[in-house]
Parts: structure tokens; sequence; C-alpha cells
């Protein structure tokens, strides 16, 4: 099955976005596939490259990174949402790319199933 | 189509999107409209979503029945008052509006308190209506 994801909440803060990883690992474990994640609300955190948590702590941006790099995950950012929080692209972490809401839309139709991790 | 919105629409263009699929889409509202954004940006994803031809609905419960309550004023906190963006959704082909009946109970509130036509409904039918959707994205 083909799972499209979407983020809407930021890193550490809240756990949706530990969820929407969680998930998305153990779907593609059992032979799904994993097209699309995309980032919305404060869920653009996710892509910040100047996200530093302590040394004892799981880095969920670089996470995220080898997730999509291994298994070729189009990690999409909400441009409006990501502007209003001062993600661009001097500061967005490789391997996310800035487009727009159309991306999500087009992530709905062509997925069997959008999953939604927010608040 | 005549909706240029590329940037936002994330550099799809609409006159070579032939694929034909029509999915029900429902956007949920659950929160209020000032407080946090959530409500904001979910009507921004709601507007995007017209272009595509798509099957939309919006349904309002809990504190959601709030960002269609006629009389918004928010100069004193500053916020921008999205209200009247509810009424143009009717331009975009987006009519079906759907309101929880348990929310406006629970909260004083009738359909004469709307600032937009709505279908009201009980609870239960409302979850039929979520069953009956391809994509339900909550905020």
């Amino acid at each position: 099955m083909k799972f499209a994801i979407m983020v809407n909440e930021g890193v550490y803060q809240h756990q949706a976005t530990d969820s929407a990883y969680q998930f998305a690992k153990a779907a593609i474990e059992k032979g799904h596939e994993v097209p699309r994640i995309f980032f919305y609300h404060d869920g653009v955190y996710n892509a910040s490259s100047l996200t530093e948590p302590p040394q004892d702590d799981r880095n969920i941006v670089s996470r995220w990174q080898k997730l999509a790099k291994e298994h070729n995950i189009d990690m999409v950012v909400c441009i409006a949402a990501a502007l209003r929080r001062g993600i661009k692209e001097s500061n967005l972490a490789e391997g996310f790319r800035i487009s727009g809401l159309g991306q999500l839309v087009e992530a709905g139709i062509q997925a069997d199933r959008l999953v939604v991790f927010g608040d | 189509m005549g909706v240029e919105m590329t940037e936002a629409t994330g550099g799809i263009d609409f006159e070579d999107e032939e694929s034909g699929v029509v999915k029900k889409f429902m956007f949920v509202n659950r929160k209020a409209p000032y407080g946090t954004i959530y409500a904001l940006e979910a009507l921004e994803v709601v507007l995007i979503s017209a272009a595509f031809d798509q099957d939309v609905s919006l349904a309002f419960l809990d504190d959601g029945v709030y960002q269609i309550v006629k009389g918004q004023h928010t100069k004193a906190i500053d916020v921008k008052n999205f209200s009247p963006t509810y009424r143009a959704l009717e331009g975009y082909d987006i009519e079906k509006l759907y309101v929880e009946k348990e929310s406006l109970d629970q909260r004083g509130l009738t359909e004469a308190d709307l600032l937009v036509d709505v279908q009201v409904m009980s609870s239960a039918d409302m979850a039929k209506m979520m069953a009956e959707q391809d994509i339900v994205i909550s905020f």
C-alpha cells in the first residue's frame, strides 16, 4: 500500500513527529511504500538545519534525512507555513524541499491512504 | 481551471493534470479560530484543494464551530479576522459545509449564529459522513 504522511507538529515539543517517524519506518519494514511526507503547521520545524538536540537524545531531523535517503521519500515542506516560521532555503536541512500545498493534495490523490499526525 | 497559484499549488500545472481521479476530501475543523493558527492554515489547504477538482467538504465540530460564527471582531488582539473567507468558499465550488449539532448545542449556538449556509447534523450522521470519505484531514 502507498501511504502519504502529513506531519503537523514541531520537533521535541510534541509526540506527533515521533509517531509519524515510527509509523513511516514500520510501514516500510512491512513492505509498504511511503512516497511522500508533507510537513505543515509547526511541522515545518522538522526541516530546520539549525536543530541541535543534546547528544544523548534522538536527532529528529537527521533521522528523517536517513529514512528518506534510504527509501527515496519525497519530504516536502509547505512554503507559506515555512516562511512565516523562518524556515527558508538557507536553513533548510538536506533531503527536504520547499513547495506548495498542492503537493499535499496531490499526495492524497495518488496514495492509497493519507495519514495525519497532529494535535 | 483559471486558477493561478503556481507557487502555492506546488508548481503543478492543472492544464496538464488530467489524471481524472476524484476523491472525497473532508477537512475537519475542531479548534477555535484564534489562539492557535490551525484554523487559518486549514483554510489555506481548503482553498488550494479547490484547484484540484476534488469532492471537497468541510466539517465543523467542537470549538471549530466558532470559526464560522457571525460577528468576529479581532482588532483588539491584533490578529486578522479571516472569517469572511468562509463566505468566499462558494465561489470555489466548495459548498458542502457540515456542522455537528451537539457542538452547537453545547455552546449555546444555533444555525442562525453562523455566517455561511451549512447542513447541521447529529454526531452519528457526521460519523457516517466521515466514514464515506477517501481523505480526512483534521485540524
